[in-house]
């Protein structure tokens, strides 16, 4: 993390600006782990993400707020409230119907946004500027400003998240996926432990959303789109949930080879992600994390 | 001895079918009692009324006092009362001892809507539970297998461990020598009892194995047709010609006979 923060010195403003999109969208990663573990994975996580962009973007235009700290909680805040309430509709749910149900909700809204000219229908619209506690930065400055900051915020929900998965709730993942009935029976109420889950995936992927918003400066109602949403869940296979770094790592690494694919061949580089997804899921089954585990083997069998 | 529980007048029907009609029974702390019957005689049942599974149509049951007919099961299992079941319900994917340890910081775990969030499941407390519950049952030397790869009478003392775990005082359980070898299931009788009495923990076995009854319960009530028809020692409930009859068969004589010995 302190290497990644570092490194922003020496890298081109390009890679800078991808990255900070990249450990954003690590976020929303972070909270499809969280869902992963207990064995439920969302199309729609892109809900979240897009709640926290739009929140961003209309609280901005709204009430003239520039401060991205601020803008950024509110983002987190809404989403995970948004959450909160559909929890109770998808915490009944497992598997595929979890899943379905995740991704019909993200395409209401993405239906909605369509449909709403005041907010630029399928356009979108623009950001403003955003200010860091009344430091007001343009241009290089700017982009590294919002990348400490995605890295901060990372940091900390790695931190948090951590923290998470020692706890009962946290440790539960397992357990429910494996035998929901004894969980019940040890005295735990399983919708309410999932429910907290979607609650926690909310609030990261409106993190990332609203970081994702105000790095690119605009957003559009394709953030809800359940492209945006296979593109997480993409992102969580490649990563695997072994390791919360993961996350970030894979984010990062399913950018660079998105971006790359599109520039060497821009006929083919949707092809090319799926070739990388397919090797993925036959050679890396358990995600990146695995090669740390790996090596760790390794080490220890010499 | 004050009687930890006590059932009055305890009915379940189903629309027009009776599955469980004037049971009144009271058990003091930390006796051994065993149920029996056939099939659909009403003993699950009854253990699902207990554990608030059910809610029952009539009667009450007061657990060391306290009404606890109708409560969510979530809450009596909260008050002491655990249960294990006929076919193992453990965690394949975790090892013994991340099974016990969860189960111990359950039952551990603070207060309020947060409760689960804000207890750690590795803390002091709960892997100590944890590892006593492992040496209790001793099943030490599986302690970081994973679950998945543990025999069938190992699964059986982890689903039990796991219940005790939680410091029920009250513990049910629901057949527990079920898929177990005839050779095997005294030693794991042996095993599961001396664990239970050295917790004070109250038990309600059901059992279809009369040998294991006669050897193992203080007191036998025995199901027929939703009711308890014989209630008693383990010796005079199985010598009860009706229960001979409609439950166990007359073949039972020498087993109820050990039973004196014991």
């Amino acid at each position: 993390m302190l290497m990644a923060a570092a490194a922003a010195f020496v890298l081109p403003d390009w890679i800078i600006s991808l990255a900070t999109i990249a450990f954003a969208n690590g976020l929303v990663v972070l909270g499809l782990i969280v869902l992963w573990r207990a064995g439920l994975v969302s199309f729609g996580q892109a809900l979240y993400y897009c709640i926290g962009a739009y929140a961003v973007a209309l609280i901005g235009r709204a009430t003239g707020v520039t401060d991205a700290l601020i803008l950024m909680l509110i983002g987190g805040v809404c989403a995970g409230l948004v959450a909160f309430v559909v929890g109770f509709l998808l915490a009944r749910y497992r598997e595929i119907f979890f899943a379905m149900l995740s991704l019909a909700l993200s395409m209401i809204l993405y239906g909605v946004l369509v449909k709403a000219e005041s907010l630029g229908s399928t356009d979108g619209f623009s950001v403003a500027t955003p200010t860091f506690l009344g430091y007001a930065p343009h241009r290089e400055a700017l982009g590294l400003a919002l990348y400490w900051l995605t890295l901060a915020v990372d940091a900390a929900a790695a931190v948090a998240i951590a923290a998470y998965f020692r706890s009962v709730a946290g440790a539960l993942a397992a357990p429910i996926r494996d035998n929901e009935i004894r969980v019940e029976f040890l005295g735990v109420s399983v919708n309410g432990v999932i429910h907290a889950k979607v609650a926690i995936a909310g609030i990261l992927g409106g993190l990332g959303g609203a970081l994702a918003a105000l790095s690119i400066g605009h957003v559009d109602p394709n953030m809800s789109y359940w492209t945006t949403s296979g593109g997480f869940v993409f992102v969580t296979i490649l990563a695997g949930s072994g390791y919360i770094a993961a996350a970030f790592v894979g984010s990062l690494v399913f950018e660079a080879v998105r971006s790359f694919a599109f520039d060497f061949f821009p006929q083919f580089w949707q092809l090319t992600l799926g070739t990388v997804l397919l090797l993925t899921i036959l050679f890396l089954p358990d995600g990146l994390g695995s090669l740390v585990t790996r090596l760790k083997r390794r080490r220890l069998a010499p | 001895m004050t009687d930890i529980l006590a059932v009055r007048d305890l009915e379940k029907t189903f629309g027009s079918l009776v599955a469980a009609r004037d049971i009144t029974v009271s058990v003091p702390a930390q006796q051994t009692v065993g149920v029996i019957g056939a099939n659909g005689a009403g003993k699950t049942t009854f253990i699902n009324m207990i554990t608030g599974h059910l809610t029952p149509t009539k009667g009450s049951i007061r657990f060391e006092g306290n009404d606890i007919t109708g409560k969510p099961s979530r809450e009596i299992t909260r008050l002491g009362i655990s249960r294990s079941f006929q076919v193992a319900q453990i965690f394949p994917s975790l090892t013994v001892f991340e099974n016990m340890c969860i189960a111990a910081a359950i039952a551990q775990r603070k207060g309020g809507v947060f409760g689960n969030i804000a207890t750690p499941v590795q803390s002091a407390a709960a892997t100590a539970e944890a590892q006593a519950a492992i040496e209790l049952f001793q099943i030490g030397r599986y302690r970081d297998m994973p679950a998945s790869s543990l025999p069938q009478g190992v699964r059986k003392l982890l689903d039990i461990g796991m219940a005790v775990a939680g410091s029920p005082r009250l513990l049910l359980l629901d057949d527990p020598t079920s898929g177990i070898s005839i050779e095997e299931k005294f030693d794991l009788m042996n095993v599961v009892m001396a664990a239970l009495k050295a917790r004070r923990i109250t038990v309600l076995f059901v059992e279809h194995d009369m040998e294991i009854v006669a050897r193992f319960a203080d007191r036998v009530l025995a199901f027929y047709d939703g009711t308890v028809i014989a209630d008693g020692s383990a010796h005079e409930t199985l010598d009860n010609p009706k229960v001979q009859e409609l439950i166990s068969g007359v073949r039972l004589k020498p087993a109820a006979g050990k039973a004196g010995h014991a």
